[in-house]
C-alpha cells in the first residue's frame, strides 16, 4: 500500500469489554476514528483513469447499482464501485488480485449510470501491470505463452489444429487443400479444435451442415486463436499478433462469410478486427442454424424426452445482443421441454470463462466462496432441468467440471446445442458424438 | 559491471520431431525451436542479479537456426540491455558443446563479464559440459546446477542442489560461470506488446565467425527410441484388481 495513504485516523480496541456481566472480548470492539474528506487522495484512481481506454474509472459516483449483478460479487466480494472505493483507500488495483477476477461479462456496464465500463479498464489495467514488469498469476502466463508460441492457449500443436477432422465422419473441407471459394468459412477456434469435448461440439456441427448442403470449409491448421480473451486478459500485443496473421491468412482465401463456433471470435471479428483491416459478414452459429430452421425443422426427426435449460454466453448475449437465435433452435427440437434460469437473457450469469477466466480457474477459486461455474450448475440443476445447454466452447469442460464438484453428476448433464440438434437429426447417438 | 547470459535454441518437441530423409538430422522444414528452458532460468536468474547490483545483462547466443533473434528480442524485452548473436556458417550442422564454447569464449572475453550464466543443461547437452567447458577455457571459477545465486563482497555465492534435498553454497571469486537450475522465482512474463516495441526500437548485435576445427559430432545415425512394454491396465473391482496386483507382485518375486 501507499505509504502516504493515511486508512484511518485511529483505532480503538478494548481488550476486555463485559456488558451485562457478558464477557464479549473480541475484535468486534474495534472501532476506526474518522477521516476527513481530504485525506483520501485521487492518485490510485488516477493511476488507473490515465491509461487509455480506462478513462470512465474515475466516472463512478458509487451508486453500487453494479454491485448486486456482478457474478463475482454472487460468490465474493467484488463490483466496480469497490474497487473505486479500494482505490480510494489505499489500495493499488495494479497490485491487488481483484485485477484478474473480473470475467468482462459486461452486467455492471449494463446498469451502470455512468458508463463505467470495466470491459474496458480491466484490459488496459492489466496490461499496465504487465507492463511495468508486475507478476502475473502463473496459469494465465503459460496459456499466453503457449498462444504466442502455438496459436492456441492449451499448447497443442498448430497441425494437430485439423485433427478433429477424420474423426468428423462427413466432409469437411480443408482451404489449404481445396483451394476454391465457398460460401461460408467456419472459424472452429481453439477449443472446439483440440479439446475431447468441444472436439465433440465440432462434429456435431459439421454433420449439421454437412446436412444442409452448406458450402463450407475451415482453414484447420492455418488458423490461430481469434485472441478475443488473451486482449482482455491484457495482452494487447498478442492480440494484434494474432489478429494481423489471422487478417493475412484469410486474405488468401475467397468466402462470403464467416460462421464461428466461440462467441468470442465473433466478439473479435465484429468489434475489434475491423480496426486493424479485417472486415468480415460474421456470424455465430447458432444465428446461421436459426437462420436455416425451415430447411432444418423438417431434419429434426427424433424426439428427445429432456428438460432443459439454457445458459446465455456473456459474449453472444450481452456483448453482441444475440439471445433469440439459441432459444429459437431449442422450442423446435420435438420432445424437449424448456425452462428459464432466473438469471438469463441481458441479465444472464456468467460461467466465469471470459475475460481471462479461462486461464485464471485455480487462481480465482482461492479468492471466491465457489467458481462461477459451479454457482451456475447449482442453478440450472434447481429449475429441475436434466439438461444444461450450452453454445460457447468454454462452457462445456467448466459446466461440466462444476457438475462434478457440486455433486450434481447424474442430475444434469452439459451439451452443446450443435450436439442436441444433430442427436434430434440422427447424426449422432445420444450422449457424445 | 556486465552478466553474460548464454542462450540456445532447441527444437520443440510439442511438435512432432520427423527425421530428414538423410538419417543423421531431423527434417528442419518442420521442427520448430524454444529457447532451451534452463537458459530462460538463467536469463531470469541474471535479471534478478541485476536488478539487485546494478549490473547490465547481455543475452549471447549462437544463431545455428536462423532463428534466434525472437529469443534475443524477447530477452531484450525482459530487461537485457544488449544482445548479440554469434554468426557463421552453421546450416545443417549440430554443434558440439565444446565447439560451441569455442565460439563463446572470445565473444565473452570482449565482453568483460563479472560473471557468466546458462542452462545447466539443454537437450543437445544433457551431460550438462557447456558451463565447465566455458569455465576450463577462462580459466574461471564455476558452478552448475545451481538454483540461486547472490552477488556480494566481490563474490558470487551459489547455491546448487546436491542430492536428496540437500543443497550447498559456494562461494566463488569474480569472474565466475554458473550453470542454472533453476532461477529464484519462475521467468518473467514479458507482454508481446513490449517484445514488438522492443523489434522496432533496439538491435541485436552480430558477430561473425569463423567455424572452429571439426564443428559437430559426426552422426552416423538418428532414430526415435525403440518403443517398449505398453503400460497394464489393471481392471475390474476393487478386490479383483487386489488379487491381480498380488499376483503380478509375487509373479516378479517381491511378496
Amino acid at each position: 500500500m501507499d505509504p502516504k495513504v493515511q486508512k484511518v485516523a485511529e483505532v480503538w480496541e478494548r481488550d476486555t469489554a463485559i456488558v451485562e456481566g457478558v464477557d464479549i472480548s473480541g475484535p468486534w470492539n474495534r472501532m476506526f476514528g474518522q477521516r476527513v474528506i481530504w485525506d483520501y487522495t485521487p492518485d490510485l484512481i488516477q493511476e488507473i483513469a490515465q491509461l487509455p481506454g480506462a478513462e470512465s474509472f474515475a466516472w463512478c459516483y458509487q451508486c453500487g447499482k453494479c454491485v448486486p449483478v456482478c457474478p463475482v460479487d454472487v460468490v465474493g466480494d467484488y463490483g466496480p464501485r469497490k474497487l473505486y472505493r479500494r482505490a480510494q483507500t489505499g489500495i493499488n488495483l495494479l497490485e491487488s488480485p481483484d485485477l484478474w477476477l473480473c470475467t468482462t461479462c459486461a452486467n455492471c456496464l449494463r446498469v451502470c449510470p455512468k458508463q463505467v465500463d470495466m470491459v474496458q479498464i480491466m484490459p488496459a489495467a492489466r496490461e499496465q501491470a504487465m507492463l511495468t514488469g508486475r507478476a502475473i498469476p502463473a496459469e494465465l502466463q503459460e496459456a499466453l505463452e503457449n498462444t504466442a508460441k502455438y496459436g492456441n492457449p492449451l499448447g497443442q500443436p498448430a497441425r494437430k489444429r485439423e485433427a478433429w477432422v477424420k474423426e468428423a465422419g462427413v466432409p469437411v473441407p480443408i482451404l489449404h487443400q481445396i483451394q476454391r471459394p465457398v460460401e461460408w468459412l467456419w472459424w472452429v477456434e481453439c477449443y472446439p479444435s483440440y479439446h475431447p469435448r468441444g472436439i465433440d461440439a465440432s462434429i456435431a456441427l459439421a454433420r449439421i451442415f454437412h446436412a444442409l448442403g452448406l458450402d463450407f470449409a475451415i482453414l484447420g491448421r492455418e488458423e490461430k486463436c481469434a485472441g478475443d480473451s488473451q486482449r482482455l486478459a491484457g495482452e494487447r500485443g498478442l492480440f494484434e499478433m494474432l489478429a494481423e496473421e489471422n487478417i493475412r491468412t484469410l486474405s488468401k482465401y475467397e468466402f462470403q462469410h464467416i460462421v464461428v463456433t466461440d462467441p468470442h471470435a465473433l466478439n473479435a471479428f465484429r468489434k475489434h478486427y475491423p480496426k486493424l483491416g479485417g472486415q468480415y459478414d460474421v456470424w455465430h452459429y447458432t444465428t446461421l442454424l436459426a437462420r436455416e430452421l425451415p430447411r432444418l425443422q423438417p431434419l429434426l426427426t427424433r424426439s428427445l424426452p429432456y428438460r432443459v435449460t439454457f445458459h446465455d454466453p456473456c459474449y453472444l448475449g450481452r456483448h453482441n445482443g444475440e439471445y433469440d437465435a439459441p432459444r429459437l433452435l431449442l422450442q423446435a427440437l420435438p420432445g424437449v421441454e424448456f425452462v428459464e434460469m432466473l438469471r438469463c437473457r441481458e441479465n444472464s450469469y456468467c460461467c466465469g470463462g471470459g475475460g481471462g477466466g479461462m486461464w485464471l480457474d485455480s487462481f480465482a477459486a482461492g479468492h471466491q466462496r465457489r467458481r462461477l461455474s459451479e454457482e451456475r450448475v447449482l442453478e440450472a440443476a434447481s429449475t429441475g432441468a436434466d439438461t444444461l445447454v450450452v453454445c460457447c466452447p468454454y462452457e462445456v469442460s467448466r459446466f461440466e467440471d462444476a457438475v462434478k464438484s457440486t455433486g450434481v453428476e447424474g442430475r444434469l448433464r452439459v451439451r452443446d446445442i450443435a450436439e442436441l440438434l444433430a442427436e434430434a437429426m440422427g447424426l449422432i447417438g445420444e450422449g457424445t458424438a | 559491471m556486465t552478466i553474460v547470459v548464454v542462450m540456445e535454441q532447441v527444437p520443440d518437441v510439442v511438435e512432432e520431431l520427423v527425421i530428414a530423409p538423410s538419417g543423421t538430422d531431423l527434417d528442419r522444414d518442420a521442427v520448430s525451436y524454444v529457447i532451451n528452458e534452463y537458459d530462460d532460468h538463467a536469463l531470469e536468474e541474471a535479471l534478478l542479479l541485476a536488478e539487485a547490483t546494478g549490473d547490465e545483462v547481455v543475452a549471447v547466443g549462437i544463431d545455428t537456426t536462423g532463428e534466434l533473434d525472437q529469443a534475443l528480442y524477447t530477452a531484450l524485452a525482459k530487461g537485457a540491455r544488449r544482445a548479440i548473436k554469434v554468426t557463421g556458417d552453421f546450416e545443417g550442422a549440430w554443434l558440439s558443446t565444446r565447439a560451441a564454447a569455442q565460439l563463446l569464449v572470445p565473444v565473452i572475453k570482449e565482453l568483460d563479464p563479472r560473471l557468466v550464466l546458462t542452462g545447466v543443461q539443454a537437450p543437445d547437452d544433457l551431460d550438462g559440459q557447456l558451463a565447465p567447458t566455458l569455465s576450463a577455457l577462462l580459466g574461471w571459477p564455476h558452478a552448475s546446477v545451481v538454483i540461486s545465486s547472490e552477488i556480494a563482497d566481490g563474490v558470487v555465492r551459489a547455491r546448487k542442489e546436491l542430492w536428496a534435498g540437500i543443497t550447498m553454497t559456494l562461494e566463488l571469486e569474480l569472474p565466475a560461470v554458473l550453470g542454472v537450475q533453476a532461477a529464484r522465482q519462475a521467468p518473467r512474463y514479458v507482454p508481446i506488446s513490449r517484445v514488438r516495441q522492443v523489434m522496432r526500437e533496439a538491435s541485436i548485435e552480430t558477430r561473425e565467425v569463423e567455424p572452429v576445427g571439426d564443428l559437430a559430432p559426426s552422426l552416423m545415425r538418428l532414430r526415435f527410441p525403440a518403443e517398449t512394454s505398453q503400460a497394464e491396465m489393471l481392471t475390474g473391482n476393487a478386490s479383483e484388481i487386489a488379487d491381480r496386483l498380488i499376483e503380478l507382485l509375487r509373479a516378479r518375486g517381491l511378496l
